[in-house]
């Protein structure tokens, strides 16, 4: 994990790649590695379809060893959909197998002259380029597939659907499983089309012929890595909860309480969402012959995943995520789990960001060219943009666009980046991260659902506005450190409740760099990665009326609590006062 | 006074998903976990009309009661 691997997509006589020392880099890895880059190396006021962007991916700084939960990979770039820097993260294979081959980064910059597009091939005897139009306009399941036939299925796959060919802005960047499907996105801020304008269809991780990182402190860091599985299996989050509900587990606690936005933001239950819940998602997997807990990447001691099937008991997708049931389910008033998952599946496959294009059709609904309600006209509309109609290619730019061409007044978003599944004005805690973290509206970047609503890491009344912008300042520190290890950040839970765990993660990168990091350090490295994107996002033209939430969270009451947003303007610009 | 109980994820198992109950008035919430033989120390979140509480909090007639193990996802 010390070196980092550039590609110039524009070199003369096509595509190169060097490789250089990781240098001022080492400690970072995923968000804290992309976002370090692309604020040092890219232009701010660039297009960013244009060669001068970059797209840079890090695996976590433990990717490829023992350390459960180690292999996410993020990837950077100025994002086309917020303007500002971005920052996505995934699951899958292919953050383990970069870590296997030695990489802390891959830059990619530049823009191939032509309209071919390309396959890049990284394994443990270099980087090679390939013109392949051969998977030209196919979602991500047939490029896979494809893919397989050629270089097997002992291989990490990144590639992108059609949204991301057509660089639409809610286009994301698809990793394969460990079954070979392509269900674990990157999926924010347009990320695929940023690919898609570097005419990267795919790229290709053969870790093959590789060992796995040897840590500095062999014997220490077999021991931290024990404890740390005992941590993850402790609590009952990460030991129970998610296991066998998923991460959908939260469908019924935000409909409890009346923070669960439906029907595009205009009511927070929904009368379906039992339906929709985890309860009955585990319970129909199980049915069906799927898998209600499941490993999305090797090594991981959560499984918060699971496999849906549908009525025929035939594989259909992953279990979706809570964001996805919410965005694709109560948002748009769907309370069946079927067409829910169907549309998931379209989203893995075109390779759209789910919880854009669920919003984007819930403010479609809102504009009456649909019913809330009509799930089979959500599958319509989503088959628009699979095929780049021009219906299509306006949902596919996301709900601020959408809400623009159709005249909608409720578009949920901040930044031009949809809301996730958490009313602002029922849990304020989140509304603060939503308004001003870097990334535009982002539940990731500082989740305050945990202290709000969760009771996890003390607990902050949800609906009252005393205590949420200490909140999200300290989460969205602790958040952009632990994404700075490129961890899962679902070990946030059991770090939060129980310091040994949290001394647990420190002993494991300070057993396998070599190093003597303490708390304060982790503090110092989140504020650092912060300062730099809200740098990047300055210079880039973003000022403090950015950090903002829609004008309607403030004005209209949501039931059940007739709740507004009420942190003033003054406290939103005091978040990143430290 | 009947009150509604909605219990969700592990608790269901071998209980129920939703059911009206009878307490006498004045029984806190804590009571009635302790009926449904649920450890104090297993509850992660206790609502009552979709805020939350603590044990000792006596609910009026007619509101529900929401009863969660601590859960995370996101």
């Amino acid at each position: 994990m010390d070196t980092i691997l550039r590609i110039d997509m524009s070199a003369a006589g096509g595509p190169k790649a060097t490789t250089e020392p990781v240098g001022k880099y080492a400690g970072l890895g995923g968000r804290g590695m992309t976002s370090m880059i692309v604020a040092d190396e890219v232009d701010p006021l660039c297009h960013p379809l244009s060669a001068a962007n970059k797209l840079v991916f890090a695996p976590g700084l433990l990717a490829g060893t023992a350390a459960s939960t180690s292999g996410r990979i993020s990837v950077g770039c100025k994002s086309p959909l917020t303007g500002g820097i971005k920052e996505a993260n995934a699951g899958g294979q292919a953050g383990q197998a970069l870590g296997r081959l030695g990489y802390a980064a891959i830059i990619i910059e530049g823009q191939p002259p032509g309209d071919d597009l390309w396959k890049i091939i990284i394994n443990k005897d270099g980087v090679s380029f390939h013109v392949d139009n051969s998977c030209r306009g196919l979602g991500n399941y047939d490029t896979v597939e494809r893919l397989s036939k050629i270089h097997g299925e002992k291989v990490a796959y990144m590639t992108i659907g059609q949204a991301g060919e057509m660089k639409l802005l809610a286009s994301s960047i698809a990793c394969t499983d460990r079954e070979l499907h392509p269900t674990r996105h990157m999926g924010r801020g347009g990320v695929g089309a940023v690919m898609g304008a570097k005419k990267i269809k795919a790229i290709v991780v053969d870790e093959a012929g590789t060992t796995a990182p040897q840590a500095k402190d062999a014997a220490a860091f077999k021991v931290a890595a024990k404890s740390f599985v005992e941590g993850l299996k402790r609590h009952a989050v990460t030991g129970q909860g998610l296991p066998a509900f998923g991460t959908n587990v939260l469908t019924n606690v935000l409909n409890e309480a009346g923070a669960y936005p439906t029907f595009n933001f205009k009511e927070g239950r929904f009368e379906g969402a039992s339906k929709l819940s985890g309860e009955t998602l585990a319970q129909l997997e199980t049915d069906r012959g799927g898998l209600a807990t499941h490993g999305c990447q090797r090594g991981c001691t959560i499984q918060c995943s699971g496999i849906f099937h549908g009525k025929d008991n035939k594989y259909v997708t992953k279990q979706p995520e809570y964001e996805t049931v919410w965005s694709h389910g109560g948002n748009c008033g769907i309370d069946d789990l079927d067409v829910v998952a169907e549309l998931d599946r379209m989203d893995d496959d075109y390779g759209l960001d789910t919880i854009e294009m669920g919003v984007t059709i819930g403010v479609a609904m809102e504009a009456g060219v649909i019913q809330f309600g009509d799930g089979q006209g959500a599958i319509r509309l989503l088959q628009e943009v699979g095929r780049g109609t021009p219906l299509g290619r306006v949902l596919g730019s996301g709900a601020g666009v959408t809400g623009k061409v159709f005249g909608v007044e409720r578009v949920p978003v901040v930044k031009n980046q949809a809301l996730p599944a958490y009313d602002p004005r029922a849990v304020q805690g989140i509304g603060v991260t939503y308004a001003t973290t870097p990334m535009g509206a982002d539940h990731t970047a500082g989740y305050a659902i945990a202290t709000n609503i969760l009771k996890v890491g003390g607990f902050v009344d949800p609906l009252k506005p005393e205590g949420q912008v200490d909140l999200s300042r300290n989460l969205q520190i602790a958040t952009a450190a632990v994404d700075s290890t490129g961890l899962c950040l679902f070990i946030a839970f059991p770090i939060l409740d129980q310091p040994d765990t949290f001394q647990n993660l420190l002993d494991l990168l300070n057993a396998h760099y070599g190093l003597k990091l303490t708390g304060d350090d982790v503090v110092a490295l989140g504020k650092k990665v912060l300062s730099a994107e809200r740098s990047f996002n300055a210079h880039a033209g973003f000022t403090a009326v950015h950090d903002r939430l829609p004008r309607f969270f403030e004005q209209q009451p949501v039931a059940p609590h007739q709740a507004t947003f009420t942190v003033t303007h003054k406290e939103l610009d005091s978040v990143f006062n430290w | 006074m009947l009150v509604t109980v909605k219990l969700f994820a592990t608790f269901r198992t071998g209980r129920f998903d939703v059911a009206q109950q009878e307490h006498p008035a004045g029984t806190t919430v804590g009571g009635i976990v302790d009926a449904l033989g649920i450890p104090r120390s297993e509850i992660g979140i206790l609502m009552v009309s979709g805020r939350h509480v603590d044990l000792e909090l006596q609910p009026a007639p007619g509101d529900t009661i929401s009863i969660f193990p601590l859960v995370g996802g996101g």
